[in-house]
């Protein structure tokens, strides 16, 4: 509950604030009224928050608290060991997800476009930064280290990465920064999946998320075996 | 074939500090076996790569003829260890520590509940099997190691100062565990500080010191190197000063208590039959220091 509780509030206050305060004043964006224009994005931020801090949390606690050695002595497989970490990631991530989606509803109406594509959006996303949670956990050594990605690299990502806009509305040259922006591709497809529309196309998008995905579970598991950060 | 064979073991950390220089080291199986060492002479390095929580640089490692660089998880699986510092969850109750540890070995749940239980109740702790960890004695988190390190039955446990910081009542009930457990079959090094329980307990011994292996013997041979071994009597009568005229090198220590040294060649009833003609009485006598910790002190200063 003190893990899922606080997005619910914060994920409320950005509805309050930019859904129902600042949008009226702004109008339709991609032929939806603000609010349910940015309702995908406020979900899809909370997803890649939960996610991650749940993996990076449980593994560098595991590694304060030296309990990471009773896996690393037995014959756990370091795929097992990612997995293990990564399902807690998604399933909180995805708990989260819907919880946010029940929030955006006492806000706003949303029609659900495709539940295949919106599911699978969140499901590797979610898994994606489950793994990248991991992957700042190994080389964590301190707990400043475990803050210094989602506070400097995350955040400005998620917010530059289409959540409250279309970037459409930019000009060319941020607009080709801003496709530079993995977060952008995932807000965009779960977008399309909830609302129908997208900045990006949907093949390109699940391109990205599904190559991000993969070279930072293979990533993830190299350091296992290589030791790093958690063998000297 | 060995329970742990090490061949030419070295490790050499990234600041370039070299914890373990080339070192050779048998285990037979069913031993009862001491590595011991001063703070910091590379016993826990060693342990460590033998449970794979630290990196080896160079070397050899098999256990139970498995070599660890072919088959290192099935080597994991007939290893037991009981490290030197707590490394449970703080927040997980006695019996998830223990349960989740045999999952980790991939032991099915009925079997792992059954041999969470025997080993809780045989190490005391059956009745604080649904307290959460961090509010056990220390005492009690020793045992908790050791009921986690045994769940999965392995046929080699290695315990790193596992009396460390435990009460004598205590120590001396995990020796019997220990022992009972050697002689049912499982074989077992153990370091320690505590010599006396090294010599109890142990038939084989390697001594480390500075990374090297400068002593590796039976605890028997090892013993016999003892030229001289010193006690202190307690005297019935208060004497003035040391009764001269003997072969024995004695030091009064107050007008009550004398020190004797006494070489190999030389008996205690010599002792006591020259004390005898002189009509002192001796009503209690007792070893200076351990024998064992006499010749670990001898061996590491040598090797200074």
């Amino acid at each position: 509950m003190q893990t899922i509780l606080p997005s619910a509030i914060t994920m409320a206050l950005y509805f309050v604030i930019f859904g129902n305060l600042i949008g009226p004043r702004i109008g339709q964006m991609g032929g939806f009224s603000y609010i349910q224009y940015i309702a995908p994005g406020i979900i899809m931020m909370a997803v890649i928050t939960n996610s991650y801090s749940n993996v990076v949390s449980s593994f560098f606690g595991a590694k304060f608290q030296r309990h990471i050695e009773e896996i690393l002595v037995s014959p756990t497989p370091n795929i097992l060991i990612v997995a293990g970490y990564v399902a807690g990631g998604v399933a909180r991530g995805v708990i989260v997800a819907f919880i946010v989606l029940i929030v955006a509803l006492l806000f706003t109406e949303i029609q659900i476009y495709s539940y295949t594509i919106t599911l699978a959006v969140v499901v590797l996303t979610a898994t994606l930064f489950s793994v990248g949670g991991l992957i700042n956990a190994i080389y964590a050594k301190k707990f400043d280290d475990i803050s210094i990605v989602p506070t400097f690299v995350l955040t400005p990502l998620t917010y530059l990465g289409g959540v409250f806009y279309s970037i459409d509305l930019l000009p060319d040259f941020w607009r080709a920064v801003s496709l530079a922006n993995p977060i952008l591709y995932m807000v965009n497809a779960f977008r399309f999946g909830i609302l129908g529309v997208s900045d990006i196309g949907l093949g390109t998008a699940f391109f990205v998320i599904i190559i991000f995905t993969s070279g930072l579970f293979y990533f993830s598991l190299f350091l296992l075996r290589r030791g790093v950060g958690i063998r000297n | 074939m060995y329970a742990l064979e090490i061949r030419n073991l070295t490790k050499t950390y990234a600041s370039g500090a070299c914890a373990l220089a080339d070192i050779n080291l048998n285990v037979e199986q069913g031993e009862f076996f001491a590595l011991l060492g001063p703070n910091g002479a590379g016993k826990s390095t060693a342990i460590g790569i033998i449970a794979s929580l630290i990196n080896k640089t160079n070397g050899l490692i098999k256990v139970f003829g498995i070599d660890t660089d072919q088959d290192f998880d099935r080597a994991k699986s007939l290893i037991g260890l009981v490290p030197q510092e707590l490394n449970f969850s703080q927040f997980e109750s006695v019996s998830e520590i223990v349960l989740n540890q045999a999952g980790y070995y991939g032991i099915p749940r009925r079997l792992a509940r059954k041999n969470t239980e025997i080993f809780l109740r045989q190490l005391g702790l059956w009745d604080k099997r649904n307290q959460r960890s961090r509010d056990l004695s220390g005492g009690m988190k020793r045992r908790l190691m050791i009921a986690r390190a045994l769940v999965h039955e392995p046929k080699l446990l290695i315990l790193d100062e596992p009396t460390a910081g435990v009460d004598i009542e205590l120590r001396r009930s995990m020796w019997e565990f220990l022992h009972n457990l050697n002689v049912a079959g499982t074989t077992i090094i153990l370091t320690t500080h505590y010599l006396e329980e090294a010599e109890r307990l142990c038939r084989n011994i390697a001594i480390i010191n500075k990374g090297e292996i400068i002593e590796h013997s039976s605890m028997k041979t090892l013993l016999a190197k003892l030229h001289a071994e010193i006690f202190i009597l307690d005297l019935s009568k208060p004497i003035t000063a040391v009764p001269l005229g003997s072969e024995f090198d004695f030091h009064l220590k107050d007008d009550t208590t004398i020190e004797v040294t006494v070489y190999m060649d030389q008996t205690i009833n010599d002792v006591f039959a020259f004390l005898s003609e002189r009509r002192i009485q001796v009503t209690s006598m007792r070893g200076k220091s351990n024998r064992l910790e006499e010749l670990f002190v001898n061996l590491t200063q040598e090797n200074e």
